[in-house]
Parts: structure tokens; sequence; C-alpha cells
């Protein structure tokens, strides 16, 4: 070993390498440790605050004693779940549809999918204020055409949060979806009709599980996004759907309340942690990105 | 365990893309029981004819029975024909014996008789034991012996295979080519084998049918095919040739100086091209003397390349006409006068001088 040629110079070359590899990632690691680490450090340490300053457990408490607060996760969850729901109702065919097509037909129309990720998250909630209020666009043409004589509530209650998370949410879910249909063997499904499946069952056995990956990554995307979604549940909803991040942008603004709305911040925090750590354990998903680097 | 095989009917079966044929008119029978190869180059049609017996290719027109039932609008799920894929098309979300016992599960054979028959099947392709692996802990080889047996557990009585071997090394290959070729005895199902490689072909096959442009070529034995093409594409498809264009009369080739007696006294005339396959001439020796059952001629020694078994020599003939001689290399020794520039007596034999016309059928 020792009278190798050159063993010396070889083994610093391996460890100049690794500290260039170490240095890439320094920036990365300093940004991560600034902007999440500490802040959420500090707000788990508030939550332990009273507004003397002195310790206490109030706040987790009051959250436990107080059923307006089970209102609020409970709305917080219905909106997440059934945002995920329909999301999936919708963009698995649609995802269907796009890779199925030529791959360049495919990419064109995935823009169309992606457009709204380009416009102002602001913008797009207040279009939808405008077309579904009282007297929108939507209900005075309705009534004009005679679909329906009284204004309907479309806005400021589930309905409209919903019509707008959904609007939101659907590239989040057709992404990974897409991504994960793309890359699966068209042979396999050749395959299994060779085999004497037919079409349905194909789709069953084979498809749907080669794709399950790709949708369970974009439904977990969509409902943790959900779970701490303000602006656009905050507009359309308009006080009837209050949920987690609209009851502590109150707490701050309007009672000064650091505390409860730190302890609500790391309520959800954990909440949204626990939820990725089951769901990627009932699915075997190491890691719910990985699906979409690999496309 | 031979099952019974059903012969298929071929008839006129057209596909074309935009103003291509892919499939032009094609009629082809094929016997019950029979191993039929579809062999030409890639863009030939062949694989299109096979996904069209498959069911995944719907032609325009045309009609394929199998043993006399008309196939060609049965969805492929309702053919019950096997088929073995390029690239094995394995479920990657089954283990082995899920992927095998798959066409069972959906023909409604359950419990101990479908675990016996995937065993049975997996026994047949020498991976007894192997049911509880995952599909990516297998080799090139061992896939594809998982994709035979899937294919043949529900026992149909066709099976077609595209280029089932293209992915594996050449030893490996060739160990499969005879493989697959036992198995067919054992079982005896008409089979329809796709593939782009001569040797495999020559090796494997009952019948060759040799597709170029959507068409067929040639369809006949191996041995018929290599030693007796129709046309000059089938010539230079399979095996190598060099070709001489010569002028016919009263079953004379000539060409220079030379004449070379044909086998088929065809009352043909006039220009035709003469095929010659390099390992079927011979050189001659000073003392050689020959019969009339061979051909002679002369040219001169370009370069000759030692490849191990064989020496491949180039000869010049007379209008700069070079000519490729295939010499088994235990007979170099033989001869003296290898050097290049020397003048070289060629000989072959009268079976072999094989005329075909000039218009070759292709190009």
């Amino acid at each position: 070993m020792s009278a190798l040629p050159n063993a010396l110079a070889l083994r610093r070359a391996d460890s100049i390498e690794r500290l260039w590899l170490l240095g890439l990632v320094t920036p990365a690691m300093l940004l991560i440790v600034i902007t999440m680490v500490l802040p959420v450090g500090w707000l788990f340490y508030l939550s332990l605050l009273s507004d003397t300053g002195a310790y206490t457990t109030e706040h987790y408490v009051r959250m436990w004693e107080q059923p307006s607060y089970m209102r609020t996760f409970r709305a917080t969850f219905e909106v997440s779940i059934m945002t995920t729901a329909i999301c999936l109702v919708i963009g698995y065919p649609l995802a269907y549809f796009l890779s199925e097509l030529p791959k360049r037909a495919a990419n064109l129309c995935m823009i169309a999918v992606l457009l709204p990720l380009w416009t102002s998250l602001l913008v797009r909630t207040y279009a939808w204020l405008v077309l579904l209020q009282r007297k929108g666009l939507i209900n005075n043409w309705a009534i004009e055409l005679g679909l329906w004589s009284e204004p309907i509530a479309l806005v400021h209650n589930m309905l409209g949060t919903l019509i707008g998370t959904v609007h939101v949410m659907l590239p989040f879910l057709i992404l990974p979806l897409y991504a994960s249909m793309r890359a699966i063997d068209r042979n396999y499904l050749r395959a299994a009709a060779n085999l004497g499946a037919s079409p349905m069952k194909t789709f069953w056995s084979v498809f749907f599980p080669l794709a399950m990956p790709g949708m369970a990554t974009g439904a977990l995307i969509v409902f943790i996004l959900c779970l701490g979604f303000y602006v656009t549940p905050a507009v359309l909803g308009g006080g009837k759907v209050i949920m987690v991040s609209s009851r502590i942008a109150n707490d701050i603004e309007i009672f000064f309340n650091w505390g409860a709305a730190s302890a609500l911040g790391v309520v959800l925090l954990v909440m949204t942690a626990l939820l990725i750590w089951i769901f990627m354990k009932l699915l075997k998903i190491s890691n719910p990105m990985s699906q979409v680097v690999k496309s | 365990m031979k099952n019974a095989s059903l012969p298929i009917s071929i008839e006129k079966i057209t596909k074309k893309y935009g103003s291509t044929y892919a499939l032009d008119h094609v009629d082809l029978e094929i016997k019950s029981g029979e191993f039929l190869t579809l062999l030409g180059p890639s863009g030939s049609g062949k694989t299109t004819l096979l996904t069209v017996l498959a069911g995944f290719t719907r032609p325009d027109g045309g009609s394929v029975k199998f043993g006399g039932t008309e196939m060609v609008c049965v969805p492929p799920h309702q053919r019950d024909v096997g088929m073995v894929f390029q690239n094995y098309a394995l479920f990657p979300h089954m283990s082995v014996a899920e992927n095998v016992a798959y066409p069972l599960k959906i023909r409604g054979v359950k419990g101990l008789e479908a675990q016996e028959r995937v065993e049975r099947s997996l026994e047949m392709v020498r991976l007894g034991g192997y049911g509880k692996r995952g599909i990516d802990q297998l080799s090139g080889g061992q896939k594809q012996r998982v994709a035979l047996a899937r294919a043949m557990v529900f026992e149909p009585r066709i099976m077609l295979m595209d280029e089932p071997l293209s992915a594996l090394d050449k030893q490996l290959r060739e160990h499969m080519q005879i493989e697959l070729r036992q198995l067919h005895e054992k079982l005896g199902m008409t089979t329809v084998y796709v593939t782009h490689d001569q040797r495999e072909a020559l090796t494997m096959s009952d019948r060759i049918a040799v597709i170029n442009f959507g068409k067929i070529m040639q369809l006949d034995t191996p041995r018929a095919i290599y030693e007796r093409p129709l046309n000059k594409f089938v010539a230079e498809f399979i095996g190598e040739s060099t070709f001489v264009p010569v002028h016919i009369e009263n079953g004379i080739a000539q060409f220079a100086n030379f004449s070379f007696k044909t086998l088929h006294n065809d009352s043909r005339h006039g220009a035709a091209l003469l095929m010659l396959r390099p390992e079927r001439l011979k050189v001659l020796r000073d003392q050689d003397n020959l019969n009339t059952q061979f051909n002679e001629f002369s040219g001169q020694l370009v370069h000759l390349v030692y490849q191990g078994d064989s020496s491949l020599l180039e000869v010049k003939l007379p209008n700069d006409l070079l000519v490729q001689v295939r010499m088994p290399s235990v007979e170099l020794q033989n001869h003296q006068n290898l050097q290049a520039g020397a003048l070289l007596r060629l000989a072959v034999s009268v079976q072999d001088t094989v005329v075909l016309s000039a218009e070759g059928g292709t190009s």
C-alpha cells in the first residue's frame, strides 16, 4: 500500500473534490437555517409565552377548550380534502388525455395547464370574485338566459372557496400525475390486452397502479398546500369559511396576540408533518418529489 | 403437453400510413404448428404485420383467420394468442409469479390449479422457484424467460414473438435461439417470429417470409431462401454476396470472357445478375482440374484479410469488378500464391450459380 506511487496525491485529489461539493451546498444550507429553522424555533418559543412574557401553555389549552378552534380545524380539513378530491376527479382524466397525446401537442397543452401559475394569485382570486359575486358575470348571464331567476350565492361560502382553491391547485396535481403516466410504457397495456384483460381490467390492474406514485405525490402536494392556504379562501370564503391561516392572520392583525397565532402555526406544522409521514408510510414513497424529478 | 395449434390465414392485409404502404396486400398461409419467421430490415412492415395478428394495429382492409375464424375485427384481449414483446413488457409492480399468473387470473383460474400451472410454466423455462422475485431482480435473459412463461401459461394455440432476443448479448442470444426452438417442438403451437437478424431466422424457422416495403419478397425454407433467392433484395439481405452483371443466352451466363453454366435451364435472355456467395467460391491450385459440374473464372487478388475461422479474399475480375471469396483459414497452408497481385483461378459449382433478373425486384 505505502509503496504505491502517487497514493498521497491521489488521496488529496479525492478530498479536494469532496470539499468542493460541500462548498456548493453551503449557501442553500445557510438559507434553510436562516429562513426555516430559526423562525420555526422562534415561533415555538413565542407560542409558550403569555402576554406578560411568562412561560405558559394557555394558548394550547385554549385551542383544546374553545369549540371555535375545533371548527376552524374542521373547516381547514374539509376544504383540503374536498379540494384534493375534486382536483383528482378533474385532473386524472386530463392528465391521462395529455399523456396519450404526441409529445409536442402535450407540451403545448401543458403550457395551458401551467398558464394560471404565471398569473398573480391575487389577480386570479379577485377575478373569480368578479365572476361569482351576486351581481357578477355568471349570475347576470344565467338570469338573462333564464337558467335561474334569483342570484345564487356562488361566493362567500364553501362553494366559492372550493372553486377558487381547485383552480389554483389543479396544476400541482396534474404535473406529477402527468409525468408518472407519461413514463408508463404503453407496451404494458398492450401486454395486458394480449393476455386477455379488457380495457377496464387493463386500467385497474396495470395503468392505475403504475400511475399511483404520481397520483399520490400530486394529491399530497395539493392537500398540504391547502392546509396552509390563506389568500383564496380568505377572499372567496368571505369570512364564512375560516381556515387556520385566516385565524392566524386575525390573531395577529386584530388581537395582536402573537402567542395564540404562534401556537396555531405550531399545531398546523406538526399536523402537516404527521400527515406527510403517515402518507409516505402507507404508500411506501421515500420522497414525494422523486416522481417529479424523475421525469 | 402438446397443445392444439391453429393455422393462420392472411389475405390482402393492407395498411397505409399517409401515402406509403406499411403492408401492401399481404397474402400468407401459415400452417398449423409451423415456426414461421418474418424477416426484414427496419421499416419493412414485419412488426406491423405481427401487431395486426395481435390486434394492436387495425389494418385498412383484408382478412386474418385463425383456424378458419375471421379475427380481423376482434379486439386484442379476445384473440387468445400469446405474445412475447421486444422489451418483455413484464409488469414492474408484480412479482414473477404474479406476472405469470396474470392471464390465468383473468381467465378465472384460481387457487391451487393456478399455482401449479404457474410453477409448471416457470419450470418449462428453467426458472422454477423464481416466483417470488421482483422483476427488477432479474437479468435480461431471465426476464426473457418469464415473458415466455407468461405468454404460454394459458396455452394459447398461436404464439407471436417480436424480436424477443434482440436485447440479449450474442452468446445468450444464440443459446436462447436453440432453447426457443426446443420449446416450440415440445409445445407445438403455431409461432410467428419477427426478427431483422438473418442468422436467427435461418437457425430457427421452418419457413421464412422475407419482407420489404410491406410486401413478401420470398417465402420458403431457410435453405431455399439462402441458396435460391428469388431476387436481388433477398440475396443481398441474407448472407454475403457479390453480383456480377451477365448476359444470358441458352442457359449460359456470359461475363467478359467467362461463361457460367446455370442449373435452371430457363429460357431467359439478355441482361441478368449472377449472384456469387463468398463461401461457395473455391480458390484453385495449379494442379486442380475441374469436372463439368463447375464454372471456372479468374481474377487478380487485391488483398487477403485473416478473420480467424475464415479469411476473406478480395479478387478483381475484368471491368474492375470486385468479388469476395471466403476461404476456411485451415486451407491457407495449401496455397503458396496468395500475395496481393497474384492471379487466382476461381471456381463455383453449377449448383451455386444463381442468376437473378437484372431489376432485382427492388429499388
